[in-house]
């Protein structure tokens, strides 16, 4: 493991870093998980974007610098070290275009990708249906061949669509072959949520922000163009984005860091009256995210000498949403009787807690994961 | 090296060498000569001195194999401690084996003292015979401390972190071998007309040690990287390793135990021997508590420097 920064990658480093400085919004803008801050994040986007900061790691041609992924690790630490807003734009770039680049066509990336980048088109993640969370391979919404107009029409019911009520476009599976055992006959469709037939109805979370939806389709027609991958073949489609979505590209270490650096100084705001036990706890906190950050180098300078990741990500899905409610909770712990309020400076901690709490449950929950790792990694028997 | 340390190491230092590590008079392996043969005592001396000349990050990993083999020896004092430190004729016959060499921690308990020709005592060379000790056993029969009536009165923080840094590479390896072989175990060991392993509480006891592993062993590889570069933070990152090391040997044993049922609560069962080194070295050269103690002061209190101990 060589943990020296080239000079390039210190340019790198001096130049992000610079350039978020001057650029980040302050104060800071409302959740972008509601209406009115999505638009304004979608502002956020398109300069980020326009700088070439959106997506560095993608090819140039699709607005990116073909940065590696050190340099993407760089950028992130540098994004969230700057307080920089959340990436509404995050389902498409991170989930939906590692998907995209490795099987979808050169048409759909032409079409699809850099107004993906740029927030022009936003994208939502259609995966669980009322019956079918954990259990993906359960879902039953269904796409039927409309030969007639070279395409398909979709009709059932997505929920917990994250943002489901602001976005654009949807990818999701859909049941093609009624008649195939469970994980066969699901096709990946690229779904237009303006189309004819498609009703959204925002679902409030937790925190009170409108950032779910319920999404229903009746007859919705999505043309050929619009698969993803071979038909009959969306389960081995998704499971490229899942692995997306638990390992790398998520969640990097840099939020982790950034939030760990706020918790220590939170606890040096509090340190006179926070007990011996809640220090330790901001200890193991900081050290989570610092561990979390040389498991992610280690893991790179192997991918970059040629392997791959495999299960291991869901070990470090698992990680990072367990060290992000530890941190969290420890926050709200320093804050005492105050951690209530959601109103004022601190009140960034209960909001940041109340998300922390989604980590072990979405991206396939930390009992699946469990499972994964068990299975996958160990190697032990499935029943 | 490291392919071939861990060949050489399932070949010569199978169970029953550790087991018999525990009666005979020596604790040891009888291994020491050719460790020094192959260069693995010898990693941090200098080439002209018979060594090869190498630093922490190529030591570490070799530690990390003695640990996955529970080699039993005093080889994180000797070759991560004392070697680099000795000069003269006596350089060059510590990296060959020739000789064994023991520190004196801040407890004052020996380990493998019995069998040592020399104990580093701050920053001294003495022999076993100028020290007033005390043979103890220990819970890892191999260990064999003796006890010094007076212990050390202070320790260099160089001392402090090389050893702390080898315990915790060799504590990674420990738990590795200790993972391995609970899952092998849970493959084979069936009840109720299935495998154990196939039941989710069995998978999730595992999947948690997998995931402590998974984030103490890089720990361990940086710190190495900060001892190789003489970083000034070097005692924060050897801290972190060896508290998060310490903790997911800890949590390894533990599991396996468990998962073994009552055949890892006998002693006929090879897997005490792993667990009972995890125990004592999880609490050699500093806890996870107070490694955490030398973390918390920097991280949380801006301190540059170590406690002085």
């Amino acid at each position: 493991m060589d943990l020296t920064f080239t000079e390039p990658e210190e340019a790198f480093r001096a130049e992000a870093r610079s350039w978020l400085e001057a650029n980040v919004p302050r104060p800071a803008l409302p959740s972008g998980d509601t209406r009115e801050g999505f638009a304004l994040h979608k502002e956020w986007e398109r300069a980020l974007f326009d700088a070439g900061w959106a997506v560095v790691s993608w090819p140039q041609e699709y607005g990116g610098r073909d940065a590696s992924l050190i340099e993407w690790l760089i950028f992130e630490e540098e994004y969230y070290r700057a307080g920089a807003p959340q990436r509404v734009t995050q389902n498409g770039i991170f989930l939906l275009a590692p998907t995209l680049f490795e099987l979808g066509t050169k048409e759909q990336q032409d079409r699809i990708l850099r107004k993906m980048a740029s927030g022009e088109e936003t994208w939502c993640q259609g995966w669980s249906e009322p019956n079918a969370g954990s259990d993906l391979a359960g879902i039953s919404s269904r796409a039927a061949r409309d030969d007639a107009n070279d395409g398909w029409r979709l009709s059932g019911q997505k929920t917990w669509t994250t943002r489901g009520a602001f976005c654009d476009r949807m990818f999701g599976l859909f049941r093609s072959d009624p008649e195939a055992e469970r994980h066969r006959g699901l096709t990946y469709f690229l779904v237009d949520l303006h189309a004819e037939g498609v009703t959204v109805r925002p679902v409030e979370r937790l925190d009170g922000d409108e950032g779910f939806a319920e999404v229903f389709l009746e007859d919705v027609f999505v043309p050929d163009r619009d698969v993803l991958g071979a038909v009959h073949e969306g389960w081995r489609v998704a499971m490229a984005t899942t692995g997306s979505e638990r390992g790398l590209t998520l969640r990097s270490p840099g939020r982790f860091l950034a939030a760990a650096e706020r918790l220590v100084d939170l606890y040096r705001a509090h340190a006179d009256d926070a007990d011996p036990t809640v220090r330790d706890a901001v200890l193991r906190a900081w050290v989570d995210a610092d561990a979390y950050r040389w498991q992610t180098f280690w893991t790179v300078t192997r991918l970059m000498d040629g392997g791959r990741t495999g299960p291991e990500a869901s070990l470090v899905k698992i990680f990072w949403s367990e060290l992000d409610v530890r941190l969290h909770e420890t926050a709200l712990r320093l804050l005492g009787p105050r951690a209530e309020l959601v109103d004022g400076d601190d009140a960034v901690w209960m909001k940041g807690w109340q998300f922390s709490l989604s980590g072990p449950i979405y991206a396939g929950t930390n009992e699946i994961q469990r499972n994964v790792v068990a299975e996958r990694v160990l190697g032990l028997p499935r029943r | 090296m490291r392919d071939a340390v861990r060949s050489f190491l399932e070949n010569e230092c199978p169970p029953k060498v550790v087991r018999d590590a525990w009666t005979n008079d020596t604790g040891r392996s009888g291994l020491w000569p050719r460790l020094g043969e192959m260069g693995v005592l010898g990693v941090l001396a200098p080439e002209e001195c018979g060594g090869l000349g190498g630093d922490f990050r190529d030591l570490v990993l070799l530690l990390e194999e003695t640990g996955r083999a529970a080699l039993p020896e005093p080889i994180v004092e000797h070759a991560a401690v004392a070697v680099p430190l000795l000069e003269g004729d006596r350089a060059p016959a510590a990296a060959a084996g020739g000789v064994t060499i023991t520190v004196a921690p801040p407890s004052g308990l020996l380990p493998y003292g019995a069998d040592a020709d020399l104990v580093l005592v701050g920053d001294a060379f003495l022999e076993p015979r100028a020290l007033s000790l005390r043979p103890h056993e220990s819970v890892d029969g191999s260990r064999r401390p003796l006890a010094m009536t007076t212990p050390p009165n202070s320790i260099s923080h160089a001392v402090t972190e090389q050893a702390a840094l080898g315990v915790a590479a060799q504590l990674i390896g420990l738990t590795d071998r200790m993972l391995t072989m609970t899952v092998d175990y849970a493959k084979e060991r069936h009840q109720f007309g299935v495998p154990i392993g196939s039941f989710q509480a069995v998978k999730h006891h595992l999947a948690n040690v997998a995931l402590a592993l998974e984030f103490a062993r890089p720990l361990v590889y940086r710190a190495a990287w900060s001892m190789a570069h003489g970083d000034n933070a070097r005692f924060v990152h050897v801290g972190m390793a060896k508290a998060r090391a310490s903790e997911a040997a800890l949590l390894a044993a533990r599991a396996a135990l468990q998962v073994h049922g009552a055949l890892g609560y006998t002693t006929e069962y090879d897997l005490h021997l792993w667990m009972k080194r995890a125990w004592a070295l999880a609490a050699s050269w500093g806890d996870a508590a107070w490694h955490g103690d030398q973390v918390g002061r920097a991280i949380l209190d801006g301190e540059t420097t170590p406690e002085e101990q």
